[in-house]
């Protein structure tokens, strides 16, 4: 039960071993589900998963069959297209069962393409149009502290949404209302619809950015697993009703843990082709037997 | 749920076409693109959206004439109205949700108002995704027919595209294209058909039915009316490739009269195509029931785009079975 897991009670090696089983289940799901629909945002799933298997892991307090426990830590996907991997962290929780995983997208289905809180148990907001995620974040922040709750807030974004001026209006609201209980993940992928970010906007310089708007902010590897645990675990040691809201900006590579799509062109919609998905499922297993992922 | 044969829904890419008609691609991509070889006025933008709004040819093309804003609705048109006050020509693109959603106020105020030359490109209109109800502009039309001055275009195919594209940019104020993107079905031109700004066309004659229509449901009507022919049905189509300003000395006079009419738009049955006849039929005192092939008033389901149009009214079959029906022979 996640409920009864805090940091602090494991080892860190144990909370990194924990985590990387999780992660790679929930690579599993993301290749189940892609390969179900025969599209989706594979490539995405797979390099942020790492950060979703520590949070969900490592950080978040929930009860899995009780998604509307209204103590609940708050999980917030503003990334609505990365649906398919909250639908497998949520699987890997306890929350969906593992098998609906392949009704992703289908007719019908609870777990549509882009995520949406009416359709699934356990998806708090409905995303799609990018950049609504903080300003939820933050609100949901207010409303739990408001109402004396001792729940955080945790949300993912990535780094296409730094574009929209609604992220930062949501900055600025967050360190000026001192939502202490708020982190935020950004998944720096390094791409976005266009082609890669920084050819589409300049988003460098981030760390400072958001220093100078008032938040505590580090720059890690989204794909290293121990380096995950060590930045959420002082993370969520600082977090605090009222204090200082905290961002950790996640460099990530598209499709991590499946060599033949991490050396593929990056593209924002990659496609795989359908007698793909047994290699890429087979590889997958291979990277981290061999203690590579 | 079966393991072996999950059902597919294609969300992503959607195609619009109906089998066998063939189709063109990029027409609006290729159409800026071209006139901004004649037009050095001519200048394009997107939000992050340029290759998915067919925007990528002009920027290929005219790689100094192409600002990419990045995922940033309100500045597209921020910027997009400050270059068109230097004395430019943009074309601005985003998906339509974007556009009208979250980039109202700067449409309005900003192109609106001073009625810019600019032209709003909308990616997805009304329901041509089945990604749900964050991409699909339903009420796109609704929410901006409400600005004076902005001419909304709805074209049917490639053909209205390729004609509208130098038109709009011919016109001195402010407009929105409902775009039609990617392999995009061309039919009028098996018709006497021209594009003009304002003006609705019949597009093809007939005694018993009359399908006003505008974008892709003229496309579905055409579609719709040969086939109704071998049920001896003989179907007009008219189409209103302008929604505002909106020809209603055309279509009243189209629709009054012993014809069974109907309404046919990719859009919801709020605010749209059925909204605008139906308010210029009762302020000209023109009394016949007119009923609505529409979206429903609800946030529509993600799904299968065909299997959608279908559920929804809006494919070549449901039109062929609601015009049926509605003439008692369903
Ligand atoms: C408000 C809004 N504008 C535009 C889009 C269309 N869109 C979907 S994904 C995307 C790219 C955004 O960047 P990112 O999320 O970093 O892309 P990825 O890493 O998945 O390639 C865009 C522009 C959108 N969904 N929402
Ligand atoms: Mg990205």
């Amino acid at each position: 039960m996640l409920t009864s897991r805090t940091p602090t009670t494991r080892t860190r090696d144990t909370a990194v071993a924990a985590c990387r089983e999780a992660a790679h289940r929930i690579r599993m799901g993301v290749l189940v589900q892609g390969e179900a629909q025969g599209e989706g945002y594979v490539a995405q799933g797979l390099g942020a998963a790492d950060i979703l298997a520590v949070a969900y892991t490592h950080l978040l307090r929930l009860r899995p069959q009780d998604p509307d426990w209204p103590d609940r830590d708050r999980f917030l996907l503003s990334t609505g297209h990365y649906a398919l991997l909250l639908y497998s962290a949520l699987a890997e929780a306890g929350t969906i069962p593992v098998e609906e995983l392949r009704t992703y997208a289908a007719d019908g289905s609870r777990l549509p393409m882009s995520a949406m809180s009416t359709y699934t148990p356990g998806v708090e907001i409905s995303g799609g149009s990018l950049g609504h995620g903080l300003g939820l974040a933050v609100g949901t922040a207010l409303g739990q502290r408001l109402q004396a709750r001792p729940s955080r807030t945790v949300v993912l974004f990535s780094d296409g949404e730094l574009d929209e001026g609604s992220t930062w209006e949501a900055a600025m609201a967050a360190s000026s209302h001192r939502t202490g209980d708020l982190l935020a993940f950004v998944d720096m992928n390094g791409m976005q619809a266009d082609g890669p970010t920084r050819e589409v906007l300049d988003v460098d310089d981030q760390v400072a950015r958001w220093e100078s708007f008032g938040w505590r902010a580090t720059r890690v590897d989204g794909n290293d697993v121990g380096a995950l645990v060590d930045v959420v675990g002082l993370a969520a040691s600082r977090m605090t009703p009222v204090g200082v809201p905290q961002i950790v900006l996640c460099d990530t590579r598209l499709g991590a843990g499946v060599p033949m799509l991490e050396s593929r062109e990056k593209l924002h919609f990659m496609k795989i082709a359908e007698d793909e998905w047994p290699r890429c499922m087979r590889q997958l297993t291979e990277q981290h037997e061999g203690g590579r992922r | 749920m079966s393991a072996s044969t999950p059902q597919r829904s294609a969300a992503m890419i959607a195609s619009i076409a109906d089998d066998g008609v063939p189709t063109t691609q990029a027409p609006f991509g290729h159409a800026l693109a071209e006139l901004a070889e004649r037009d050095e006025r001519v200048v394009g933008l997107t939000a992050d959206l340029g290759k998915y709004t067919d925007m990528h040819v002009f920027a290929a093309a005219h790689p100094s004439r192409f600002v990419q804003v990045g995922m940033a609705e309100q500045a597209l048109m921020t910027v997009a109205a400050g270059m068109a006050t230097t004395g430019l020509v943009p074309f601005a693109s985003t998906y339509s949700v974007f556009a009208t959603r979250r980039a109202y106020d700067f449409i309005a105020l900003d192109i609106a108002e001073p009625q810019l030359n600019v032209t709003i490109v909308g990616g997805l209109p009304g329901l041509t995704t089945g990604y749900g109800p964050s991409h699909q502009a339903t009420e796109d039309v609704a929410i901006l027919r409400g600005i004076p001055g902005l001419v909304i275009v709805d074209p049917a195919d490639a053909v209205d595209v390729e004609q509208a594209v130098p038109a709009l940019a011919a016109a001195p104020g402010p407009a929105y294209l409902r775009l039609l993107r990617g392999a995009v079905p061309r039919v009028l031109d098996r018709y006497d058909y021209r594009f003009e700004i304002g003006r609705a066309a019949v597009v093809r004659p007939g005694n018993d039915v009359v399908l006003v229509s505008s974008g892709l449901m003229t496309m579905r009507a055409l579609l719709a009316a040969e086939r109704l022919s071998e049920h001896h049905v003989d179907v007009s189509v008219v189409h209103c490739a302008t929604l505002k300003p909106f020809d209603e000395e055309t279509v009243l006079r189209e629709i009054d009269g012993p014809r069974l009419p109907l309404t046919l738009e990719n859009h919801s049955v709020v605010g749209g195509l059925f909204e605008t006849v139906a308010s210029a039929m009762v302020r000209r005192g023109v009394s016949v029931p007119l009923r609505p092939v529409a979206l429903p008033d609800e946030f529509l389901d993600a799904g299968a785009l065909p299997t959608l149009h279908d559920r929804y009214g809006l494919s070549t079959d449901a039109v062929v079975t609601r015009v049926l029906t509605e003439l008692g022979r369903g």
